[in-house]
Order: C-alpha cells, then structure tokens, then sequence
C-alpha cells in the first residue's frame, strides 16, 4: 500500500528520490505491495495524472518551522454591555398584596440576550402555565389522554396541571364565551375564574375568545370580580384598538391591579404601536408581550426571529420593546407532524407530538421568551428541567465526556 | 495566517468598500448592468464574486482579487467534507443572527455506526441512514453522514468498519477515535472520500495533525468545557499548516446543558462581533452525548439528546453526532433546521389566485387557502394524493398561515371576497359554494354576506379534505 498525499501543501512535502520519479515517468502510476512506509519517516507523492517536472529543477522551498509544543491562546469571555433592561412584571397577588395567591410569579428583568449567562443569567426564570379549556374542544389524543378526566371541569383541570403536571401558572381559555359557540355571558365566564382562583394557589391568565366586542366584556367583569389578584387578560390587539374597545380594558386593568397581554401578529412595530397606546392607560410593569407562535415546521423561525430581535433591540435601548414576552407554545400541535399519523417510520405518535411541543418551546426560550402557555405534560416537565439545567454553571466534568467516542451504547 | 486586527463584521461592508475594488468598467460580463450593481449583490451574498470574469482572468486585478476575497470571507471558515455530490459544507457563517442576513449552510446531522457492531446491525444502520427521507414544502429532507466510532481501538477493526461504511453509502464519513494508529488505518482507507478526522486533542493533536496533512483532510478539535485549550489548540494547527479545522468544546446533557449552550455562544459571539479568528471555525455538536447518562430508558436517551441537538440547532451548531435513528426523535429536528436556515429575506408565499386540480366541471368544489408556501404545499399534496377534482383558490395573505392570518388580520372576509372575484371562479362553476379551512371558521358570516357565496366550514386539516368532501359534497340544498 502506498501514501499517497492527497493536496498541494508543498510545505509539507519530503523529496522524492528521482529514481522512483523516473519510475513514475515510465509507468504513469505504480502499486508497491506489501511495502510498510512509516509516514512519520517519509512521504511519497504519486500524481494521478503525469509527471512533468522532476522537484530537483524546482527552488527549493523554505518550510516554515513547525510547532512542537501547543502554542498558548488566551481567552476572554466576550462580555458585552447593555442600555437596556427589560421591566420586571408580576403576576398574581399574595393577601398581603390584595390578592388570595399562595405563589406569586415574577418575570421579565433580564439584561443579557437570552441565557447568554456568561454575562448574566434571566434574573427570573422563564414559567410555564398550563391551558385549561372551559369547554370541550378538539384535542390531540396524546393530550387528550392526559386530561379526559377533567374535562369540562376547568378547576379540576386546573388543579391536574399544578398539582400533576407541575405548571407555575394556568392560563384559562374561556371558549364558551365565543358567540359562535356557547355565547356564555361574562357573569358565567367570572364565575369560572372564582373557582379557579379557589381551586389553585397559583397565578391565573384569563385568556378571551378571539371576538373582540365580547372578550372586552367578559374582561371587564373578570378584572371585577378577580380585584387585586392580578391576573393577566389574554389579550388585547390592535384590532380592540381600532374598535374603540383598548381603553375601557386597560382602565379596568389598572383600576382592579391586573396585567395585560398585549398580541401582536409577527410585527414588532405593530408591538411597539400597541404599547403606546396601553401606556396611556398602564404602567409599564402591567404589560406583556405576545408576539405570535408559530408551530415548529409552520412558521416557527418567524416566531424565532421576531423574538430574538425585539429582545436585542429592547436591551440596546428601545424602551418600546423593553417588555416580557408570552408565548402560546401549544400552537405547535397545529402542525399535522404534532399528531398525524405519518406511517410506521416516524412513529411513535404519542413521542412525536410532545417532543414537537418541546422543540418548539425550546427554540423560543433561546430566544428570549418569559411564560410558555403549553399543554402536554412530557413537554411541561422537559422545558421545566432545562430551563432548571440552564442555571447550574459551572457543574460540568469534562471527563464525563472526554471519551465519549468509545461509549457502548 | 494569524490573528489579525479585528475585521469588518460582514454586516457592516459597504457596497462601496466593495465597488473601490471592483474592475469599475462596467462591462456587464457578471450579468449586471454595472459594477455597483453587482458589488450590492456581493455584499448581500446573492451573487459569487468569481462571476466577474476579468476579476479572475486579468493579473493586473490579482490583488484587489485576493483583497475582496479577504474582505467578502465569512467570519466563520466554511469547510467541505466529502467529495462529490454529497459533499457536505459545514460553516461558512455569515452572522451571528439569522436577521442579520441569512443562515447558511444547514447543520449537517451524522448518525453513528462502531466498529463493534455485529455487521448486519452496522448494515441495517447504514440502510436506514441512507433511506430515511421525509417531504416538507415540496423538498426532500434526509440525513446527511456517518460518523464512525471506534470502540474497539483495534485498528483492523477499524478498517474494516470503515471498509463497510464505505461500500453501503456515499455520504461523508466522521471517523472518530483519539488513537492516530486507529485513526490512520481509517484513513488508508477512506482518504479519498475526504473524511472528517475527529480528533485532535491535547494530547495527540501533532499525530492527528500529519495525518491531516498527508490525507489532505480537514481535522476536528476537541477540548471539552475548555475554550481556551480550543484556541490554543487551533492556534498550533494553523501554525503547523493545517487550515480546514473545526472546533468541539464539548456538548454535556442535563445540568452541563448551561455551559454547552454558554462555551457555543462565547465561541460564535467572538468569532462574528468580535473577529477571533482563532474560533472563526464551525462548531460541532454532538447530543449523543446523551446516551452517556446510565440506567434511563431509551426512549428518555433518544428525547433528551433531541432536546439537546434543538438546542444546538438554533444556538450555533454548525454539525451533529447524533446516535438515535427513530423517526419521531429526529424528524423535529430535521424541520427546525430547515425552518432556521429558511433565508429570512424570502417571503415563504406562493402566488395567489386560482390552481386547478384534476379535471373539475362547473360542478366541482371551489376550496380556499392561504398563500403560505406550507399551507400552500400541504393542501395541495392532500388534493393531489386523494386525487380529487376541484378548483383552490389561494388568497393573498402575505404568506401568512391560516390560523396566524385570521388573528393578523390577513386573510379577512375581505381578501377572500377579493379572492374569489379576481380568480374567475364565477364563470367557472355555476353552484355558488366555497369551502373554507376550519381554522378561518369565524370569517364564515361576513364572507356569506360580502360575496353571497355560502359557506361550507371545512376541516382544520387538509387532511381530512377527502372525507370532508364524501360528506358534504355536492352540499344538501336547505
């Protein structure tokens, strides 16, 4: 078997005896068997094509000294300084706050991009709230295996994802109040945050239908009848906004001590346009962002993107942008990878989905997001245990892994 | 090449920078009217600079020819691994942020195979890594290379893997091991295929760094949770003349989790923001890691090391090592990575108006979608596959998703109104009913009473078109 050197890196190439050379010239290639060449000790060249030159007519080549022993490079972690800092915001109240809350959750207040903690790790963790439905809806059946019990029972439903699934909050989704379904009344809807607010200790996000008349409505009897809880109303839009509906909710938002969510469709000066006008009515500290989630293989790096940037311009100075965002994690099940059955290859399906759920929540927390509204358990606990793992600096073993090569798997 | 002083971040090139070294004759041989025009397109990296053919030809342009070459080169070394067409490049990052321009080169993923594996597994491995395709936006997804470990730390055995490698796949090779004996019986015999070696480290970098030489193959560093052993490290290798190098400052599961994702940050920021060359090269991560962790079940080692290679996905690694080949573990990722390399300056939308499916009548269904290019595909791909006659048309909802265009405003009772005049539906069918996705439902009203059509909610799934249609169509006349 022969060397062969492959480039064209003279530098590192040893002279040939011209006899071999000559023998090149004559055969145009050659094949040494059973020959041991040490290449530590020598190198031959063989060309594939023909020789044409013999190296003794080149110049010889001045070969650069090579390094024998590792050449010292220092190190600096590339720390860098911000302007800005996103504001701390708190949800839910304690009874010596004016609510009934056991646990409050406190978000927001970073100084770095996203777990860049060689400059500062999130001051608060990113939380997770659960979402509850207040009526049956169209589930994926590896969520729905989870919750079939409590279906229908929003508190009970509420309780399972603190007490089993170990959500720092709970986000409830009063469908019913949609006129195109139940049409319930906003009385209906805050007693169901009564027995909400009873049935866990943690804070509480009411999140509307999506019609923009009714959800005023049943926002305002909400912010009533939760007075002092601060809950956050999910959400406001440009749209309530243009109907006239924007100041009647955030007056009852600060009048009650409640937080808003403010949603905003992939647009970041759409976002910056929708707080201007909720500082008319609220403190800064009494805003969230939500900036759309789109599923993992439907949009997700719009959602990516939009995130990664309004935090970096919010640290550079954009007081705007300088607000904890919310993301609606589960909308990763509308990607028909999430629950589809797509053939043996990819199945599991009962794996694939929460892991889609997972992924999806995991690329957003890169990118700065504070609360995941998400749904599946696997996905909940997941997210809750890097987000705990993203903190522990410094407890690496580089043995642990040093040969990771030769594991046996 | 040394370290030099800190270089022009490529977001802050100018075109002008860029023309002054330009030929300036406007000769229109690159395709452009004139030199500004193409020296705009170089600093938006939409053309290569080697289209300007005088540039190339003419000695008088050498310098100002290597000049640009320097100035255009991305901050992050773009390295080929493979020959042919599976080649794979890995690297060549542009910036640090995808908004700062565009991603390039998607993170290429290698599964493992040892050189203790019973034959027929390694086999049946190789097969499934070559077979394993999934269609996403009308594009073919795959895996992409084969890393082989040595377990053995035999080197026939080694050899002979890699023999075994070679004979069954054409994709680009990893070979792995720290031991240069082990590592050079691979390379006898894979050389040509241009393998990555993986790796040099502290303690065998001279060997592996001759056998990268000899074997003209670019070399991976490794120096776990110790960036500036990876520095010093590359610094040597550079030194001692090997230039296609890629780094690895380990991946660490669970609570290693907060440095892996710290070491892969400082690494891009300094080498993008800050213009270290010495970490100007692509990262490897390697989530198998994982399996690392004892007494879990696999199926706990398969979602964790996905969680970790998402992870690594979007925070800066440039390739992986991966070792689980179940489909539901690595078909997240394979799409994460297709939508973060997606380029951000291309809207993801098809153009609007009608598309025509088999052979409708005037009797035909009339379905209405959005123009994301996903939505768009999906739907299509539903209609095609279920093989059924019917008429779609695509509103404008400035690639928008159904769902998110609802919410955004984008697809309104409005622009479906719109929809349906200018695509010509109305000469085309003489029924006056048009399906619209489940997911635009609360539009149904408005839309009835803007166009005077009537509206048949149809399923939140193109899946479900089919069925759909056996029930609903032609609609019951109330």
């Amino acid at each position: 078997m022969v060397e062969r050197k492959g480039g064209a890196d003279e530098g590192a190439l040893i002279k040939i005896g011209p006899k071999l050379l000559d023998l090149l010239r004559e055969f145009g290639e050659i094949e040494l068997e059973n020959v041991e060449i040490e290449a530590e000790e020598l190198e031959i060249w063989i060309p594939s094509a023909t020789v044409v030159t013999p190296p003794a007519a080149a110049p010889p080549k001045v070969v650069p000294a090579k390094p024998m022993e590792i050449l010292k490079a220092e190190f600096e972690p590339p720390i860098q300084t911000y302007q800005g800092r996103i504001v701390e915001v708190k949800l839910g109240a304690t009874r010596s706050e004016g609510g009934t809350r056991e646990k409050v959750v406190k978000i927001g207040g970073e100084a770095a991009p996203s777990f860049y903690i060689f400059e500062e790790a999130p001051p608060n963790p990113p939380v997770i709230s659960a979402d509850v439905f207040d009526m049956e809806v169209p589930l994926p059946r590896a969520i729905k295996m989870h919750v079939q019990d409590v279906i229908g029972d929003p508190a009970a439903w509420a309780k399972l994802a603190v007490d089993k699934f170990g959500a720092d909050l709970v986000t409830v989704h009063l469908v019913s109040t949609d006129p195109l379904r139940k049409d319930a009344s906003p009385s209906d809807a805050a007693k169901t945050i009564e027995k909400v607010l009873q049935a866990v200790k943690v804070p509480v996000i009411v999140g509307g239908s999506g019609d923009p008349k009714k959800d005023a409505e049943v926002f305002k009897k909400i912010a009533e009848v939760a007075h002092g809880e601060r809950v956050m109303l999910s959400s406001v839009t440009l749209d309530m906004a243009e109907a006239g509906l924007l100041g009647e909710i955030a007056k009852a938002a600060r009048e009650h001590g409640h937080v808003i969510l403010a949603f905003t469709a992939m647009d970041l000066n759409q976002a910056k346009e929708l707080n201007r006008k909720l500082y008319d009515y609220l403190p800064r500290d009494s805003i969230v962002m939500d900036l759309t989630t789109a599923a993992l293989g439907y949009g997700l790096e719009y959602s990516f993107t939009v995130h990664e940037r309004a935090r970096l311009a919010a640290l550079a100075g954009d007081v705007e942008l300088q607000h904890p965002t919310s993301s609606g994690t589960t909308n990763a099940w509308a990607a028909r990878e999430a629950w589809l059955k797509l053939g043996s290859e990819w199945e599991p399906r009962e794996l694939r989905g929460p892991l889609w759920e997972t992924v999806t929540a995991l690329t957003l927390l890169l990118a700065g997001v504070d609360i995941f509204m998400m749904m599946h358990p696997a996905a909940i606990r997941t997210l809750k245990e890097v987000i705990g793992n993203l903190y522990k600096r410094g407890m690496v073993k580089p043995e642990s892994i040093a040969d990771w090569v030769s594991i046996k798997i | 090449m040394s370290v030099s002083k800190v270089k022009k971040g490529v977001r802050e090139i100018s075109p002008l920078d860029v023309y002054m070294l330009l030929p300036r004759t406007n000769c229109g041989k690159c395709g452009e009217s004139n030199c500004m025009a193409f020296a705009t397109k170089l600093v938006n990296r939409e053309v290569l600079l080697e289209l300007c053919k005088p540039l190339i030809e003419e000695e008088k342009y050498g310098s100002q020819y290597s000049k640009l070459k320097e100035l255009l080169a991305p901050p992050i070394r773009e390295v080929v691994i493979g020959v042919g067409e599976t080649a794979v490049k890995v690297g060549g990052k542009l910036v640090m942020y995808r908004h700062e321009l565009t991603y390039t080169n998607p993170t290429p993923i290698a599964i493992d195979v040892t050189d203790e594996m019973p034959e027929d597994e390694l086999l049946k491995r190789i097969e499934r890594i070559n077979n394993l395709k999934y269609t996403y936006i009308g594009r073919t997804i795959k895996l992409d290379m084969v890393a082989v470990r040595s377990t053995s730390n035999d080197p026939a055995k080694f050899k002979l893997a890699v023999q075994r490698v070679m004979s069954t796949t054409k994709l680009p090779i990893i070979l792995c091991t720290f031991n240069p004996d082990v590592m050079k019986a691979g390379l006898e015999v894979a050389y040509e295929r241009r393998p990555l070696i993986y790796a040099a480290t502290e303690l065998n970098w001279r060997q592996m760094a001759d056998l990268a030489l000899m074997y003209n193959c670019p070399l991976a560093v490794f120096a776990p949770n110790n960036i500036g052993l990876l520095k010093s490290l590359t610094k040597t290798l550079i030194e001692y003349g090997v230039e296609d190098l890629l780094l690895d400052p380990g991946t660490f599961p669970d609570e290693g989790i907060a440095d892996t994702i710290m070491n892969f940050t400082m690494i891009r920021r300094s080498a993008c923001k800050l213009g270290d060359n010495l970490l100007g090269f692509p990262i490897i991560g390697v989530p198998m890691t994982a399996w690392s962790l004892k007494d879990a079940p696999k199926e706990v080692l398969q979602w964790k090391e996905a969680c970790l290679a998402a992870m690594l996905i979007v925070r800066y690694a440039d390739l992986l090592i991966m070792h689980s080949l179940e489909g539901w573990s690595l078909l997240p990722n394979l799409i994460l990575r297709a939508n973060i390399y997606t380029d951000p300056r291309k809207p993801v939308a098809v153009e609007p108006g009608l598309r025509v499916y088999g052979s409708p009548d005037e009797n035909s269904p009339v379905l209405v979608t959005s123009n994301y290019a996903l939505t768009f595909f999906t739907v299509q791909s539903d209609i095609e596959s279920a093989g059924i006659n019917c008429y779609l048309v695509v509103v404008d909802t400035e690639g928008y998703a159904v769902e998110s265009a609802v919410a955004g405003r984008k697809m309104t009772a409005q622009t479906v109104a719109d929809a349906l005049k200018s695509s010509g539906i109305e000469s085309k069918v003489k029924h006056r009913y048009v399906i619209i996705p489940g997911l635009a439902a609360r539009l149904s009203g408005e839309i009835e009473e803007l166009t005077g059509w009537k509206v048949l909610v149809g399923p939140r799934d193109s899946s479900f078109i089919q069925a759909f249609l056996k029930e609903n169509w032609p609609p019951k006349v109330s």
